[in-house]
């Protein structure tokens, strides 16, 4: 672009980066997938004194913004002098939040497995395990997985709030260049635009698989 | 642990946050309001033939829905000025989330007229309805049903979605009256743990009472 001073310097810091926004996106996910399964598939059987507590918990990280908690969980690791970066912080929060959408995803996916299903792999002589493994998880798999597409974007996107609590992503880095050239239109738009691109083909993956998946049912 | 807790001045400062709390409500029923009337013009772009409408409407639907919430706020806020258009942090914040709410309600409510079957229309005007008339009293009623969720969950992100204005400088809304207390006393924890406790009590009354008109309105 004429008479810009954004070039290719800026653009590889903004590269640099979007690359600590798929970092943070990538660990808050494992995170967030790995405690939700394990949440999801405890809601989905246990009894309701151990369900209404671990649903309630889990219902706070959906009902309190996101950047509230950072900043809670930030000020709490200051007040236990806890050596923790804040990148480390944001992965954690992440995660927590994260899994509190993974698990409701895996209870539905669990839940539409028919109980006769179930009850039928067991009467087959199949442990809970293997019921669990070689029946629950495929089947549960396809209800899930459009959903657990959309919540990986929507953490990543949501990861643009961490720059609060200081951590120079994509959005923090493109503010800086903002102060430094002046230009936040063309700025804007080109992360903008690197949040659109890494998020739009996933999301139209996740609603072919949605469309497909429903019409072999 | 080498802090102690002053959660009787943080429960001094309540009143100031229960009037923050009112302004968050206040922005999020506005932004929800603004994004309804946007959200069903670009439910209707979305389906119409005409090429320039379909393209607008598509490009705001997944623009808003593929870009962070605040990135979308920032664009009201530092994009606009480049245009020449200045806008302060409270209409910023409100664009931005208006923005984003029309985005997603577009995709719920032309899920909802997908799932209105076009032999309902046709059936009423065979029984001698006006087409107004039909759409008032046999397809909107429909449609209300399908998107009436949606569009709750929606407004509970509204809520969550106000708390970004902060970071443009608002500092009327829970938020920023939070913000504004922890920069005058550095006691950060304290101040957002309430924080987090009104913003917990708002959602699940929005919750609780979408549920309750469910109940009153889809009950037979």
């Amino acid at each position: 672009m004429e008479g810009s001073d954004f070039g290719l310097q800026e653009l590889l810091l903004m590269l640099v980066g979007a690359g600590v926004t798929l970092q943070i996106t990538f660990y808050a996910v494992l995170g967030g997938t790995l405690m939700g399964l394990v949440f999801g598939v405890v809601r989905a059987a246990a009894p309701w004194w151990i369900n209404w507590p671990l649903g309630g918990i889990l219902d706070v990280f959906r009902s309190v913004p996101l950047l509230i908690q950072l900043v809670l969980v930030n000020s709490f690791k200051s007040i236990l002098n806890l050596n923790v970066s804040a990148f480390a912080v944001s992965c954690v929060v992440l995660a927590l939040y994260t899994s509190s959408y993974c698990s409701e995803i895996v209870r539905a996916g669990v839940q539409a497995v028919p109980q006769t299903t179930r009850r039928a792999a067991r009467s087959l002589g199949l442990t809970y395990w293997q019921d669990l493994r070689e029946i629950v998880f495929p089947i549960a798999l396809r209800v899930s997985l459009p959903s657990w597409i959309g919540l990986t974007l929507g953490v990543m996107k949501d990861s643009a709030l961490v720059w609060w609590i200081g951590v120079v992503e994509l959005l923090r880095t493109s503010q800086v260049i903002i102060t430094r050239i002046q230009e936040p239109l063309l700025v804007l738009s080109v992360c903008g635009l690197i949040y659109f691109v890494l998020s739009y083909p996933i999301s139209r993956l996740g609603a072919r698989l949605e469309s497909k998946w429903r019409d072999l049912d | 642990m080498n802090y102690t807790f002053h959660w009787y001045q943080a429960f001094q400062a309540l009143p100031e946050l229960l009037w923050g709390a009112l302004v968050t409500v206040e922005v999020a029923v506005l932004s929800m309001v603004i994004g309804i009337a946007c959200g069903v013009l670009l439910a209707l772009g979305r389906n119409s033939k005409n090429k320039l409408l379909y393209g607008a409407s598509t490009a705001w639907v997944e623009g808003a829905r593929n870009t962070p919430a605040l990135f979308q706020i920032y664009m009201a806020y530092f994009g606009l000025g480049s245009l020449g258009v200045f806008v302060d942090s409270f209409p910023a914040l409100l664009i931005g989330i208006s923005f984003n709410n029309a985005g997603y309600l577009a995709e719920t409510f032309r899920g909802g007229l997908r799932a209105v079957p076009a032999t309902q229309m046709r059936a009423a005007r065979s029984l001698g309805m006006s087409a107004p008339m039909a759409f008032r009293l046999i397809v909107l009623p429909q449609l209300f049903r399908t998107v009436f969720h949606p569009m709750m969950n929606q407004m509970v992100w509204a809520i969550l979605m106000t708390s970004l204005g902060v970071i443009v400088g608002v500092n009327t809304d829970l938020a920023g009256v939070t913000q504004e207390l922890n920069v005058r006393t550095f006691r950060t924890f304290e101040y957002f743990a309430m924080a987090a406790a009104i913003y917990y009590l708002i959602t699940k009354l929005v919750t609780l009472s979408a549920r309750g008109i469910a109940v009153r309105l889809f009950r037979y």
